[in-house]
């Protein structure tokens, strides 16, 4: 049983984990602005056009992409698309059942999506084949295995990845040679959590469900903001929101020169 | 849909003819439903929105009550025709995500814990959609949890800004949200705290900060809006029923 699963439970550890925010300390003795270890293994799965698997401590997801040939949105005849799905499949959690997405499973899914879309980082205008008529529809379907908590850090870096990662496959239908997709930019979501007064990055489960209030931003490489969600019901205030958005910053600086840039 | 404008501001002037900080229009009209035990519709340029508030009222199905306090309900609903195209009708994604930060950006404010066992509905129904859609939603369900009064902390007062021309705007309308480079709804309460925040497109940090103290001064000007339809209506009450001497 998870130490959310039940009321009593979930204050004793709301307790104990507040009593260690006290003293300065994270239950697995992280720093508040450490992340757990992460691994980024990319072609992880063959029959994707570009895929990555993410480990981020207790977290594992897969990311693989899919490239096809269809029909561009009316209002832009002249772009290709870029579609961002989460799957929170039942297997990844006891908290999960079969069934349409809930609430948050859309919420998370919908401000991966806008981090990788509104930082521009993929030229869509490049992945026009016919104008009107046929562009690139590039799917990024994330496939979450185990849920152990920050599921929208893991599954940004996870859709970047599998991005650089990604082979247009232009051979497959007959449009000429097979080339790598036009990534200019490495935009990364990185959620802090307020707790005890405290803020605290790469929140695990149990502190991602005692936590009073969540901000994810998403950055890009030259330190500008491409999207931004507050999640949990106690406000913040102008001065803590410039300060979440600088430990982003520097955290997201971190991961892109580690695990991101070639 | 409309083309891309060349220039979003010109001579200091947007599109509409507003200043650069500068917010549409708002009318406020309270309680206009009957049924409901709070209403409110509100125009904001060319939005329409009316919502309206259930409760405190048994929550069902009984395992979703808490004992220790009401659950907060939201539903922010587009109709069909508020947009030139068609939307179909029932919950979307974004519909789903929307009511979920509306219903958070009021958690806060709303003394939950009188009321153990029971819902607190919020209905926002957007008529007529000219981008800033959530933020009138938000100022409407406000506006309509104080009219069916509910206990709270305070009002929640919600304004946009964003980034057109690369420059910073408050209140964007249907073509600057369109096409501009960045958008922020931002909701808070009237001393500042922020109880919703989201943002897209693309801002420097320093052009982030600017707009964060730009929505500041947008929601203090819808919340003195706010507040005076309130006074407003609970004069005209105390007027009708005879004023000090009844």
């Amino acid at each position: 049983m998870s130490s959310g699963d039940n009321t009593v439970m979930a204050e004793v550890q709301r307790d104990h984990l507040f009593n260690l925010v006290l003293k300065g300390e994270r239950a697995d003795g992280r720093a508040f602005d450490e992340f757990r270890e992460i691994t980024i293994e990319t072609d992880a799965i063959d029959t994707a056009d570009g895929s990555a698997m993410v480990t981020l401590g207790d977290t594992k997801l897969l990311v693989g992409i899919k490239v096809q040939p269809g029909e561009p949105f009316s209002d832009t005849p002249d772009k290709g698309v870029i579609i961002v799905n989460i799957e929170l499949i039942p297997l990844a959690s006891p908290d999960y059942e079969a069934g349409p997405p809930r609430e948050g499973a859309i919420e998370i899914a919908r401000v991966v999506d806008r981090g990788i879309r509104e930082s521009k980082s993929i030229d869509l205008t490049k992945l026009c084949i016919t104008e009107g008529e046929k562009v690139w529809i590039i799917f990024v379907d994330i496939h979450v295995l185990n849920n152990g908590g920050n599921i929208v850090d893991a599954a940004s870096m996870g859709a970047i990845a599998a991005l650089l990662n990604t082979t247009i496959p232009a051979a497959r239908h007959d449009l000429g040679e097979d080339t790598p997709l036009p990534v200019r930019d490495i935009p990364l979501a990185v959620t802090t959590i307020e707790f005890g007064g405290e803020m605290m990055l790469d929140p695990s489960l149990d502190e991602e469900k005692i936590a009073s209030t969540s901000l994810i931003v998403a950055t890009n490489t030259d330190g500008s903001i491409s999207g931004m969600q507050k999640l949990g019901a106690e406000p913040l205030m102008i001065d803590q929101v410039m300060r979440v958005i600088g430990m982003a910053q520097t955290a997201a600086s971190d991961i892109r020169k580690k695990f991101l840039e070639v | 849909m409309s083309e891309k404008p060349e220039h979003f501001i010109i001579d200091g002037k947007r599109l509409d003819g507003r200043r650069r900080d500068e917010l549409r229009p708002i009318k406020i009209e309270l309680s206009p439903l009957d049924r409901a035990d709070g209403s409110c519709y509100l125009e904001w340029g060319r939005n329409k929105v009316v919502a309206a508030v259930y409760g405190p009222r048994e929550l069902h199905p009984r395992h979703r009550q808490n004992m220790t306090g009401a659950v907060v309900q939201c539903r922010y609903n587009m109709a069909s025709f508020s947009v030139d195209e068609r939307i179909r009708p029932g919950p979307s994604r974004r519909s789903v995500e929307i009511s979920k930060v509306i219903r958070q950006a009021f958690e806060h404010v709303v003394f939950t814990k009188f009321f153990p066992k029971t819902a607190i509905d919020i209905y926002i129904e957007v008529l007529r959609a000219d981008a800033g859609t959530r933020t009138a939603g938000i100022n409407a369900a406000s506006l309509a949890l104080a009219d069916a009064g509910i206990p709270m902390r305070g009002l929640v007062s919600a304004c946009a800004v964003g980034k057109v021309d690369g420059e910073i705007v408050l209140d964007l309308m249907k073509e600057e949200d369109n096409f501009g480079d960045a958008d922020v709804p931002v909701a808070m309460t009237s001393d500042n705290r922020i109880t919703l925040l989201q943002m897209d497109g693309r801002m420097t940090t320093e052009e982030f900060y600017k707009a964060l103290e730009l929505a500041k001064t947008g929601c203090t000007t819808v919340y003195e809006l706010q507040r005076q339809a309130l006074v407003e209506k609970y004069d005209n009450e105390y007027q009708a029923e005879g004023g000090l001497d009844e």
